[in-house]
């Protein structure tokens, strides 16, 4: 960190306008990429895989079984943009897509029945399965995974006689994504045996009933994309953010600095004790919200520059628990190779003619 | 379902106005949107040949963007377009490379530490 709030503020001119994404009290300054050949004088901005290379690095900050942040460094904010867009709409996983309804005596309607269940994450590995066909309504079993919801709820014969808790008064009166069964269709049983597929998490309240009240429904999961319906999305969320550069451009002392510090979200800016001067000091930028606080204070605004690294990308990929994290973002980049080479085998096949 | 039909229908289509060279075309890309576009812009922008470069959806409910590569010097507009397609794919694969790298080096940090 140090050493970046170093370079900013010895950075010339032009290489600010090209790296740094100004924040100012009225305007955003250098919004836009601008490093294309012939812009400007005296820099090679022609395309260089090797110099690319030499810059690019990721780093990874945290990672468990759903969530994961890592720094994707020395990248253009177009391809890092189309990773983040495919991770929310391109990345296909299964979800519930046709819903036969036998019998339905509660009291949530079928269609709204219906929606519920289409939005439970369905665990089961989407790569292990192809897209079913338009116009095929039945389904085999390369292409569709079954599941099965019969349940029916009756009151409990063993409740003392003067409750008044459906907890206890009824049996099956609540009903969860965990009493949806996988039914294998063909050889699935065999093929998938290891792979527990079912709802990701087993305590969705899907609807409630009351004695007598049944439901009695067949859902067909199929491989889609979250471009197609948001049930097919594999993340909660898949979103980034520009690494915060705070440099102070004078010394910031005694009162003043104890309110620069409170300018800027805890952990940014720390006071030091200089011989008897409390100073600020710049410790951890990231951490930064860019609030633009700051510059609020006129005595204050012109002491410090708030900035954003154009090319350090903070992303932060949260699963819905069908794929790990990671596993999704390197198939967010094989969706992008993919489109590349289907562009690719268009344009060959079309000369071949 | 998006982009699954029984027929197969065309990827790329070119277009061209009348009497223009083949160093100006738009490129009519199916399917696509700004995740190809805006990637795909930014490589071929940073080719020398090229004089201009930019893309536009042309309606909300068409899944289709018009491509456009003006080039420098008679250079063929498919060419860049080649290309930035080639140069785009080159980077993933080093993006996927690293991120796979780092995310194993990552892992086995976190047992060191839970050793």
């Amino acid at each position: 960190m140090k050493t970046l709030a170093k370079m900013a503020a010895t950075m010339s001119n032009v290489d600010e306008i090209r790296n740094r994404v100004i924040l100012g009290e009225f305007d955003i300054k250098n919004v836009h990429t601008t490093d294309y050949p012939g812009n400007y004088p005296g820099y090679d901005d022609t395309w260089n895989l090797q110099k690319f290379q030499k810059n690019f690095r990721i780093d990874v900050v945290q990672m468990d079984e759903t969530s994961l942040e890592f720094d994707m460094v020395g990248i253009d904010a177009a391809i890092a943009n189309a990773f983040r867009r495919i991770l929310l709409a391109e990345v296909p996983t299964m979800a519930v897509e046709k819903v036969l309804i036998y019998n339905n005596t509660s009291i949530i309607q079928d269609e709204i029945l219906a929606h519920r269940l289409g939005l439970i994450p369905i665990k089961a590995d989407p790569r292990l399965f192809e897209y079913r066909n338009a116009g095929d309504e039945e389904g085999t079993e390369i292409d569709t995974i079954q599941l099965q919801l019969k349940i029916k709820c009756t009151r409990n014969p063993r409740a003392t006689k003067d409750s008044a808790d459906p907890r206890e008064l009824y049996l099956n009166h609540m009903v969860y994504s965990k009493d949806m069964k996988w039914a294998p269709i063909g050889n699935q049983a065999d093929v998938f045996a290891d792979a527990n597929i079912g709802p990701v998490h087993g305590d969705i309240l899907l609807a409630q009933l009351r004695p007598g009240q049944e439901l009695d429904i067949v859902m067909h999961c199929v491989k889609g994309i979250g471009q197609d319906h948001a049930k097919f999305s594999p993340v909660a969320t898949a979103s980034y953010r520009l690494l915060p550069e705070i440099t102070l451009m004078e010394t910031v002392e005694g009162e003043k600095a104890e309110r620069l510090k409170r300018c800027f979200s805890p952990g940014v800016i720390e006071v030091e004790n200089h011989g008897g001067k409390v100073v600020a000091k710049v410790v951890n930028s990231r951490l930064d919200t860019c609030s633009r606080e700051v510059l609020r204070h006129d005595d204050l605004k012109n002491a410090v520059k708030l900035a954003r690294v154009r090319d350090h990308f903070i992303f932060s990929v949260e699963s819905t628990g069908i794929l790990a994290p990671d596993v999704l973002v390197t198939e967010a980049i094989k969706v992008l190779m993919t489109k590349c080479q289907r562009f690719l085998n268009e344009l060959d096949s079309t000369e071949m003619e | 379902m998006a982009g699954v039909d029984g027929e197969k229908k065309s990827v790329l289509e070119m277009v061209q106005a009348d009497g223009a060279d083949e160093g100006c075309v738009t490129f009519v890309l199916h399917e696509e949107d700004h995740t190809l576009g805006n990637s795909l812009r930014y490589m071929v922008m940073k080719n020398l040949d090229v004089d201009f470069c930019g893309y536009s959806i042309t309606h909300p409910s068409e899944s289709k963007i018009n491509f456009r590569i003006q080039t420098r010097g008679g250079v063929p507009a498919v060419e860049p377009l080649r290309r930035g397609l080639n140069e785009l794919t080159d980077v993933c694969q080093h993006v996927l490379n690293t991120f796979q790298r780092r995310v194993t080096e990552f892992r086995s940090q976190q047992e060191d530490v839970m050793d």
